[in-house]
């Protein structure tokens, strides 16, 4: 008999989400997922100076500005005429200001978001040594108020008591590792969350001495924790959890926008050289270039007016809130029709097959002493590997990028806002491929569109029912103990989901939505 | 010595927000955000977080359940700390935050839920503070600031406006020290916004750095130049916060330090009023400023 379990809210996650599952003989048969919060940032910005876009899409999430920062100042760029005019000094500080982001989200999501998952926080009740911060978390246990590490899921805690007690303490070193990082960015970039300094034309900020220095040494501090307690921890939960490789698998194909641009000369973002690759592979098997007019939105199962899939410039997006074929406000990116898979595990097979050297010496490595195949790294592990791993290349390549500054020479250049214009920012996010779209009319924001990495990855099923990557991820999973489903959110959660991010597009005018229960 | 400490609990809810206030509280030094969940904070007082969604190890029904229990148990005896607007467009169905018995439970319901039986209510953010980025014109889903909901729901209960787009971790701590040390704050700690004087009580631009510039007339006309950043569009002289003392991120840097125009985004008029970010503020806006430096 089937039997739907609802996992509402999922926490942990940036946002608000749902999933809901149904299971027959123990196995899921079906799942969905949806967002549940609504603020309509794409109506809000029709009609405002379009260089507000950049400051007010950053909004869109506290966790990742940074990459909405870099997407709107591209897509502005664009359609300002000046993608290629932007000083190496502007190009370098927007790398470290994005870069820097990119440690302290993947540094949180797999200690703070993650790790509960699988560390039991309650085996500090019995620590026995003199570390200050781990006899603060023992005496916060024996106080008996243990929220908010409980209630959670039992049943699946597999460390034992001294590693667990390990990997308390490291949980709470990354809290400063990923303040570190935050402090790194804010140098060049003024504040986080959400950055100051990034515009069209470069970065206001200019660079110094000691400001290169501040950044290099933060920066060592970090490398450090990621080679010597990060990706250790990634092959410990690994080593672990075994079963993690086998479950969890996406659709198989997988998409990238590449990111870090290594010059700023060519003003087609889609072929500029980025030191992680523009492409699509499909079936794990072959590169193709990235061509962005393969793109188009589903709204079958949206609540949205049904229209054939389309381009986000050409997107007209009409709610219908009591659509019964709906199940989500997330709509459904494809990429020539066909279901894609992005994040760090899409950038890193996409620059695989790109043939980066740094990137397959590093698969090639991993997957041998784990002895596994490269095929196995589509699951609930490898895209947490891939994350470390991302991490570890990120911040390796920063410590060579923060002395290509030359203090003294430009940061930015000028503009004029043009009368009428088309922009697009396309770049990969700590979460995946992210996309801004832009018109201008009359030198205000006409329209602009957003498609985000969770849009992607979150999406409900399309116009021809082929559901989302997550929600494959999530079929033929086995479900031990429906009271706990703990493989289901931690196959959510391996995504590192953006709820804010993948539901902004909303111009509900008036109509009611349904409260949609599927039993 | 556990014995003596006081468990104060508290419930930390999101409506229409982006995490970044959040994210922000993560950035907290001293005390660090360890210390807040762990130790009392000021002695013999420990802020019990029961919820909060992106730091707790549940999910599902049972963190739901938490939030009820959590007002049930201690009624006018814990804090509400939340976080973004709340939309009230569609009976409040923009914003759900899971589901009990089948039930979908909305925002709005909860924060009226919640906000009945709280000792005090703290708005962080702009967002909950003044309604903010998601209220901005053409306000696609009715969303309302902490302030404006109570009243519309005929609640009285006290509350502080820590506002910021995000706020400093020390104005949302600081904020709860003083309540832990001293209780709730009486009127006179507050400024017309709600806000707390003590980090809200002076404009940027009477501390700001390069206050000279304009006091001389010299004005950057293009982003990355120095100067007074006024011509293009900083909303330093409107704005009430300590950034140019405090500094953001451990003191690295702050938005003017870093070549940025201010956008006033601890302002109730953030950010349609103080809206094109990049252009001079108006007459009205420069009329406040001065009616506000000469009281």
């Amino acid at each position: 008999m089937a039997t739907t379990i609802t996992i509402d809210p999922i926490t942990r996650i940036e946002g608000h989400m749902k999933i809901e599952a149904t299971v027959e003989n123990g196995v899921v048969q079906d799942a969905r997922c949806s967002g549940t919060l609504f603020r309509g940032f794409e109506i809000i910005l029709q009609g405002r100076d379009p260089r507000d876009a950049q400051r007010i899409t950053q909004r869109v999430c506290g966790v990742c500005p940074a990459i909405h920062g870099t997407a709107s100042t591209l897509n502005l760029d664009s359609a300002f005429g000046i993608a290629d005019k932007v000083p190496d000094n502007g190009r370098i500080m927007r790398n470290l200001i994005l870069g820097a982001n990119y440690l302290q989200s993947h540094i949180l999501h797999f200690y703070h978001l993650t790790a509960l998952d699988y560390v039991d926080v309650t085996a500090v009740a019995d620590y026995s040594g003199d570390d200050y911060d781990m006899n603060a978390v023992k005496d916060f246990i024996a106080r008996g108020e243990l929220a908010p590490f409980t209630p959670r899921y039992e049943g699946d805690y597999r460390f034992d008591r001294q590693t667990n007690q390990v990997l308390v303490k490291h949980y709470l070193m990354a809290l400063e590792m990923r303040r570190l990082a935050h402090e790194m960015l804010t140098l060049f970039g003024g504040k986080m969350p959400h950055n100051a300094s990034v515009v069209p034309g470069g970065v206001t900020e200019h660079p110094s001495v000691d400001k290169i220095t501040g950044f290099l040494w933060r920066l060592n501090k970090i490398r450090n924790f990621i080679d010597t307690i990060y990706i250790p921890d990634v092959i410990n939960v690994a080593k672990t959890y075994p079963d993690y490789f086998e479950i969890g698998g996406g659709p198989g194909n997988f998409l990238s926008y590449g990111v870090f641009d290594l010059d700023g000369k060519n003003p087609d973002y889609s072929k500029r050289k980025r030191l992680f690759q523009q492409g699509a592979v499909a079936g794990l098997s072959k590169l193709t270039p990235l061509d962005t007019d393969k793109i188009t939105e589903s709204v079958k199962h949206s609540w949205y007016a049904d229209v054939e899939p389309r381009h986000p410039l050409k997107e007209d997006t009409k709610p219908e809130a009591r659509k019964t074929e709906g199940y989500s406000w997330i709509r459904s990116p494809r990429y020539g029709g066909e279901v894609y898979e992005v994040g760090p595990l899409a950038r890193w097979v996409v620059a695989y097959f790109s043939g980066n050297k740094q990137v397959k010496n590093t698969i090639d490595t991993v997957t041998g002493d784990l002895k596994i195949q490269i095929g196995a790294l589509n699951s609930v592990l490898g895209r947490h590997a891939a994350r470390a791993l991302d991490a570890k290349v990120v911040a390796d390549t920063m410590a060579d990028w923060v002395l290509e500054l030359k203090p003294g020479e430009p940061v930015c250049t000028v503009y004029e806002i043009p009368d009428e214009a088309e922009g697009m920012g396309i770049v990969d996010g700590p979460r995946g491929a992210l996309g801004h779209w832009i018109k201008i009319k009359d030198k205000k924001i006409e329209r602009y569109q957003l498609v985000v990495p969770t849009t992607w990855n979150g999406s409900p099923k399309d116009d021809k029912e082929q559901p989302g990557p997550m929600e494959q991820a999530l079929l033929g999973t086995r479900v031990k103990d429906s009271e706990n489903p703990y493989e289901l959110v931690r196959i959510a959660r391996s995504f590192d989901p953006c709820l804010a991010c993948s539901v902004h597009t909303i111009s509900l005018k008036g109509e009611r939505i349904a409260s949609i229960r599927v039993v | 010595m556990s014995s003596k400490v006081v468990e104060i609990p508290a419930v930390y809810i999101a409506g229409s927000a982006c995490s970044g206030c959040s994210v922000s509280l993560l950035n907290a030094i001293n005390p660090s955000i360890q210390n807040l969940l762990v130790d009392p904070i000021v002695p013999g007082k420990h802020v019990s977080l029961k919820f909060h969604a992106t730091i707790m190890a549940g999910q599902g029904e049972p963190v739901i359940k938490v939030l009820r229990e959590t007002a049930k148990a201690k009624p006018n005896g814990y804090v509400l700390i939340i976080d973004g607007s709340i939309p009230t467009g569609e009976d409040g169905l923009y914003c759900r935050l899971g589901e009990t018995d089948g039930e979908e439970v909305t925002m709005k319901q909860m924060a009226s839920e919640l906000s009945r039986d709280a000792l005090a209510v703290l708005a962080v953010g702009t967002c909950a503070s003044f309604g903010g980025i998601p209220s901005g014109d053409p306000n696609p889903t009715g969303a309302v600031s902490v302030q404006d909901f109570l009243k519309s729901e005929g609640i009285d209960k006290p509350i502080i406006n820590i506002p910021g787009c995000p706020p400093h971790p020390d104005w949302m701590i600081g904020t709860i020290a003083d309540i832990l040390i001293n209780g709730l704050p009486t009127a006179d700690k507050l400024d017309e916004a709600g806000r707390p004087r003590a980090f809200f009580g002076t404009l940027i631009h009477d501390n700001c750095p390069r206050r000279a510039f304009f006091d001389a007339g010299q004005f950057a006309k293009n982003p990355s130049e120095p100067g007074c950043l006024y011509q293009i569009g900083c909303k330093g002289p409107v704005t009430y916060a300590d950034c140019p003392i405090r500094l953001w991120n451990n003191g690295t840097n702050w938005c003017i330090g870093s070549g940025a125009q201010c956008i006033g985004c601890v302002e109730p008029d953030f950010h349609d009023r103080l809206a094109p970010m990049f252009e001079k503020i108006d007459e009205d806006g420069l009329e406040k400023f001065k009616i506000k430096t000469r009281s």
